[in-house]
């Protein structure tokens, strides 16, 4: 017979395929876990990395301007600085920019033009950083300095309280210019996820709004927006964490100058920058230290923005999932 | 009464078009940026790129040189990076999107996972310096591999846990019906009907990590000679291109600007072929 053959092999097929279950099981969670494990890995490291020049420094390290290497005094100021102005800069321009075109994607494009202007931005998105740097460096920087800093400096310049930011030659290069860079870079980002978020709005509650003979612009800053303000603001997040932490497109344009300047068309430095100008070249302990507590900051900073950024883009997935 | 209501009515349509006609600037705004980028590139990249480009070294300024060391460079990184990273990636994937329904660690992987997607790759150089180049004494091509793939991973590990989502319960319930132990369930029905969309994520990875020059910086350096040694200092398009525009040459700058174009014809194919591999098996 063979019937008793196959019913002996049976178990033992059962037990190892169980086993390359649990095995199978097991590795993912491994590897899933190796995400986790690479998180704490990056903090951990660059915590070690840092002590040396938080030993030297202290807490002042943070708030000094100082950067000499040959006396090895090192302060994190002007670094910090730049990161938030240029990123500042580049928030007041994209975050409009991008608005203006979710909203014309969303409710004003004909459907044949929604396709290529989804790929546009795409495109956008997907030029890499060191190309936007090298734009900026030939082609942006000169065309600025000649066309339109003349300009700000003499209009803006001018200005009561605002006009320190605006005073200074015309050089091309320096933290507006690099924050008008970072503005376009971060564009496609915040626009892709506005656009995103303004479609999860219930076509009836748009309809409504129209019945009772509202504009366009009324159903979208009256209606869409506030049902979506919790999407917005994490998209603009995730736009904001970008910029903190971009590097290439800064590093060309920014000028790598350690002076605190309160004009922004002065040359500066950004977190990113400093590291890609100085790290390889940091000689002795406290000087490589003193970057990797830079980037130890960096990191921290952009980790607690990205973090908000999601916890809002799930809270406003819960609550579309409650209601649909 | 009526001349009133009327009055508003207008302000509101004034206000209306007003608006709407900044909505359309703004999308001309960045219409024109992306359009004058992409032509600045041409214009100055193809007047550059010729035969020598792909067939001779970097060379020192005054001399004709090309850019063969820094292509070979970056394709055996990207190409290391990305056997590294998609595995790992594709395994982490698997257990949220099929195993991960109940305890923390999804949630929290899945939160981090989207979290290390934006983080700043410089810092991954960092860390890749901490860990290796410290450690070795050197700077080396595997440290720059090990930063492509560590950025590459976030990439991998999102695309594979949607596209597994995308896959119907109802194919896994079927396999098990027929008594298909849940190791088969997952490698030859959910793999299989998510192949497409898998493959979309591992090429976007490659695309995301083709143009990153960050975080070759302080790990794979760079290298003017011809070096297939992963062990050795190793020489990558992205931090040539950097080094070269970033000096007073002008021979350097227009082998810069070709390898610019090189660079992003690459990075915005690669981008195209995943989306149209996407549309045609999922989109549809």
């Amino acid at each position: 017979m063979i019937l008793p053959s196959t019913n002996m092999s049976e178990p033992t097929l059962r037990n190892t395929n169980a086993i390359l279950d649990t095995l199978f099981q097991n590795t993912t969670r491994l590897f899933a876990f190796l995400v986790l494990a690479l998180l704490l890995g990056i903090v951990g490291t660059l915590i070690v990395g840092s002590l040396p020049a938080l030993k030297a420094f202290g807490f002042h390290f943070f708030v000094t301007d100082a950067w000499n290497p040959v006396t090895i005094e090192f302060g994190a100021l002007v670094p910090i600085f730049g990161t938030i102005a240029t990123s500042v800069i580049a928030m007041l321009i994209g975050i409009p920019v991008s608005f203006g075109i979710a909203l014309f994607i969303t409710e004003l494009s004909p459907a044949w033009l929604k396709r290529p202007l989804g790929i546009a931005i795409e495109l956008l998105a997907g030029i890499p950083s060191i190309i936007y740097g090298m734009w900026g460096l030939f082609i942006f920087a000169p065309w600025f300095a000649d066309h339109w800093e003349p300009w700000i400096n003499e209009h803006m310049g001018a200005l009561p309280i605002v006009g320190q930011f605006f005073q200074g030659p015309p050089m091309g290069i320096g933290m507006l210019t690099a924050g008008l860079i970072l503005a376009i870079m971060v564009i496609p980002f915040i626009a892709s996820v506005m656009r995103d978020v303004f479609e999860v709005v219930p076509p009836m509650l748009k309809e409504s709004a129209y019945g009772l003979g509202s504009t366009t612009w009324e159903v979208v800053w009256n209606v869409v927006l506030p049902y979506t303000k919790v999407g917005v603001v994490g998209g603009i997040m995730l736009g904001l964490g970008r910029a903190l932490g971009e590097t290439m497109a800064v590093t060309f344009v920014i000028g790598n100058a350690h002076d605190l300047s309160m004009s922004l068309l002065m040359p500066g430095n950004t977190i990113s920058s400093a590291l890609a100008n100085e790290f390889t070249e940091a000689v002795g302990d406290v000087y490589s230290s003193s970057l990797i507590t830079l980037g130890m900051l960096l990191f921290v900073i952009t980790f607690i923005v990205l973090a908000l950024a999601k916890l809002l883009l799930i809270q406003l997935a819960t609550k579309e999932g409650k209601q649909s | 009464m009526i001349g009133l209501d009327k009055k508003r009515y207008f302000r509101r349509r004034a206000i209306n078009a007003f608006n709407l006609t900044i909505s359309m600037m703004a999308v001309v705004f960045a219409l024109f940026f992306l359009t004058w980028i992409l032509w600045t590139l041409v214009s100055n990249g193809l007047s550059h790129l010729g035969t020598s480009t792909f067939t001779q070294m970097t060379a020192p300024p005054g001399s004709q040189g090309g850019l063969l060391n820094a292509i070979a460079g970056s394709l055996l990184m990207v190409f290391m990076a990305t056997i590294i990273g998609t595995p790992v990636g594709v395994l982490a994937g698997t257990y949220l999107a099929e195993f991960g329904r109940t305890g923390w660690l999804a949630p929290t992987t899945r939160f981090i996972n989207d979290i290390l997607l934006s983080a700043p790759s410089i810092v991954i150089g960092l860390f890749v310096y901490e860990l290796i180049v410290r450690r070795m004494g050197h700077f080396s091509g595997w440290a720059g591999a090990l930063a492509l793939a560590l950025i590459a991973l976030p990439v991998v590990v999102r695309t594979t846990e949607n596209m597994l989502q995308l896959v119907p319960n109802s194919l896994r319930e079927a396999a098990a019906a027929l008594g298909a132990p849940q190791w088969k369930v997952v490698v030859m029905v959910s793999y299989r009907a998510a192949r497409a969309g898998m493959l979309t994520g591992m090429l976007l990875a490659v695309a995301r990590i083709s143009g990153e020059t960050a975080p070759l910086l302080f790990t794979a350096l760079n290298n003017q000679f011809w070096s297939s040694d992963l062990n050795s200092p190793m020489s990558s398009l992205a931090v040539i291109i950097f080094q070269f525009a970033m000096s007073p040459y002008e021979d350097w700058h227009y082998l810069a600007w070709g390898g610019a174009l090189l660079i992003t014809l690459f990075v915005l194919g690669l981008n195209v072929l995943a989306r149209s591999i996407f549309r045609k098996n999922i989109g549809s």
